[in-house]
């Protein structure tokens, strides 16, 4: 009874956990993020709202210090925001403790770092297999399936290979690997481009063309407007407030 | 989990590869370590086992009946004021006790004994009677003890400790030969087994040459000019017994009135045994106190190493908590690495103590003991998951966002 009422009160809310089964990957709404800074509060993220459905192609954008790492954390699960709800398929995650917030990342997001965040003394088969490690699966399937994943970002020949044995592009489609391993419902990447060349870094966007064609979601944090026009959707951040959120006509990356 | 076990477990071991020398340097502290618990144990097990082989060869239920005390609070000058014990008192006791299996006086004197060119210097030659054999636990390797009558006739027969018969005599048989102890030519009748007890020094039975005690004034005089006459029980039970009925039957044999106290002492290996136990007791605390200073020492190295560890991993740990690590798995993943290098260290350790207490077993007959080696197993690994367990918790701790952006 007093959650219909609620419903009646709140319009949007009713919708959203309808489309919630199938489509919808992440809903935000009116998230904060408040650091306190020695007296000083800093508003990091003031107020957004934000819904991701299944296989959108997202890039948000906006200079430095507009709140986009603070906002992809939060979407990454790495942090919780301070206020407003997150809901991640539907699952509240802005209430979550640090070993839930694990299980998410660990199952459902798959990051892409600009840095590429490979352990260094480790093969790329070994760290491809981790996430699979931490999610507990056997090691046969494990090896199977992390092999299975490098030979998708065409690396079969590369699996025994150290990071330092690996040129940038290379060290990146293993993180790639890495992020898909587990398949999980969202990309999340981090200025991928950042540390390579141009060349390299288109390979590497033509890669994510590809998965989101077989129908991965992903979101792209970048500075770079070349980037940015990959993707279908473009969110700009500025002063920790969505400035502009609209849907675009791919300018690039038709295969 | 097992799966996580193992992960860590290679974690751990490559993290320890990839810094050998200070894996080395860390792990030396543990080695010092446990090598000294295992090696202390293994010291004073030795020492426990060659005391009770000593002990036992004095027997539990024999008394000594001497001028001197071996344990007393009283003033020394008093006891050594006190009137010898002559033969005849020991004929005369002998003839008053009816309680004790075996009563035997012993003499001593210390000679030097030869054959042919060679010499056993400063022997301590006991004199006694045949009975003297009752009162202890000696076996014989070859021969025997000498007869009563040989014993009332003083003859110059002597029956030689292993230790000596082994110097002097090496690959020879040395039953039937004659040695020159003083000067005097004695027969051998017999060589005793090795009874082993280094503790009792001199009065090892190895180290000794027995003959009878007739012999040894005739030929010796009484060298300390007091005999101890040695009282053997006919059971451990009957050991308090036999003690009144020894001290009523000496005190009138030196004819004390009730009122004089007694100017003899009644001593037992008991007290030995206790001395024994408290003076080692007091090693085996000091020991133990010491050698876990040296493994507390080498626990705060593991922390410390432990510490600067997590600080320089902080990015690996970020990356392992985004992709899905939970606190307990990279708390796991210290625990083991220390744990790891404490046990290897360990391992080394106990290598080193096995190698060091074959040194040790040319003084002390000892041998490193299964017990000793499951200790400095188990030390080796609490040590390293209690060292271990502060840094681990701070790395399991950090929070993903900041070690991701850790340089």
């Amino acid at each position: 009874m007093l959650k219909n009422e609620e419903d009646k009160k709140n319009p949007k809310f009713k919708v959203n956990k309808m489309t919630n089964t199938n489509s919808v990957i992440i809903e935000m709404e009116h998230i904060a993020k408040t650091y306190v800074m020695g007296i000083d509060e800093v508003h990091a993220l003031a107020d957004v709202s934000l819904t991701v459905n299944k296989n959108e192609y997202i890039a948000i954008m906006g200079p430095s210090g507009s709140g986009k790492s603070t906002l992809m954390n939060i979407i990454g699960c790495l942090d919780t925001p301070s206020s407003g709800l997150y809901r991640f398929t539907g699952e509240n995650v802005s209430e979550m403790n640090d070993n839930e917030l694990a299980t998410i990342r660990n199952k459902q997001i798959g990051f892409v770092f600009q840095t590429f965040n490979l352990l260094p003394r480790s093969n790329a088969l070994h760290n491809v297999e981790l996430p699979l490690i931490y999610a507990g699966v056997h090691s046969s399937i494990r090896k199977e399936k992390a092999k299975t994943a490098l030979e998708n970002v065409g690396l079969s020949d590369r699996i025994h290979h150290k990071p330092n044995e690996l040129s940038g592009g290379q060290r990146q489609r293993v993180a790639v690997a890495r992020a898909l391993v587990n398949d999980p419902s969202i990309i999340l990447a981090d200025e991928p481009t950042g540390n390579l060349d141009s060349k390299t870094g288109e390979e590497i966007m033509q890669l994510f063309e590809e998965l989101h064609q077989k129908g991965n979601t992903i979101i792209l944090v970048t500075h770079e407007e070349y980037i940015a026009e990959h993707a279908n959707r473009i969110i700009r951040l500025r002063d920790g407030l969505i400035e502009s959120d609209e849907f675009v006509k791919k300018k690039i990356g038709k295969i | 989990m097992f799966t996580q076990f193992k992960e860590g477990l290679l974690i751990s071991f490559r993290a320890i590869k990839a810094n050998k020398i200070r894996s080395v340097l860390t792990t030396l502290g543990i080695v010092i370590g446990v090598c000294s618990v295992v090696l202390m144990s293994t010291a004073i097990k030795g020492v426990d086992n060659s005391f009770e082989s000593g002990i036992s060869s004095l027997g539990s239920d024999v008394l000594y009946i001497d001028k001197f005390a071996w344990f007393s609070n009283q003033d020394w000058w008093k006891i050594r004021n006190r009137r010898n014990i002559s033969f005849e008192d020991y004929e005369k006791f002998k003839g008053l006790v009816k309680l004790p299996l075996a009563v035997a006086p012993t003499a001593f004197s210390v000679r030097t004994v030869k054959y042919r060119d060679k010499t056993a210097e400063s022997v301590f030659i006991t004199g006694s009677t045949s009975e003297y054999l009752s009162t202890t636990n000696f076996t014989f390797s070859n021969g025997r003890f000498y007869s009563e009558v040989e014993s009332n006739a003083g003859r110059e027969v002597v029956v030689l400790g292993s230790e000596i018969a082994e110097n002097l005599f090496n690959n020879i048989d040395p039953l039937g030969m004659h040695v020159k102890i003083g000067g005097h030519s004695f027969l051998i009748i017999g060589v005793l087994e090795k009874q082993g007890s280094f503790l009792l020094g001199s009065f090892n039975p190895d180290k000794q040459a027995y003959i009878p005690i007739k012999s040894l004034f005739k030929h010796f005089g009484l060298t300390w000019r007091t005999v101890t006459i040695n009282v053997r029980a006919k059971s451990p039970q009957l050991v308090e017994e036999t003690k009144i009925e020894a001290e009523q039957a000496m005190r009138q044999v030196r004819r004390l009135k009730a009122s004089d106290e007694s100017d003899f002492s009644i001593n037992q290996q008991e007290g030995l045994t206790q001395i024994y136990e408290s003076t080692v007791g007091v090693i085996q605390v000091g020991g133990f106190f010491i050698t876990g200073l040296a493994l507390f020492v080498g626990a705060i190295g593991i922390m410390n190493i432990m510490f600067v560890s997590v600080k320089e991993r902080t990015r690996e740990i970020g990356i392992r908590k985004a992709i899905g690590a939970k606190r307990r798995n990279i708390l796991l993943q210290f625990l083991l690495e220390s744990a790891t290098i404490c046990l290897i260290g360990g391992i080394i350790g106990l290598i080193i103590a096995v190698i060091l207490s074959y040194v040790v077993n040319q003084f002390l007959p000892t041998s490193v003991q299964a017990s000793a080696v499951i200790l400095a197993i188990i030390i080796s690994i609490i040590t390293g998951v209690l060292s271990g367990f502060a840094p681990a918790y701070t790395a399991s701790k950090l929070d993903p966002v900041d070690s991701l952006r850790y340089e």
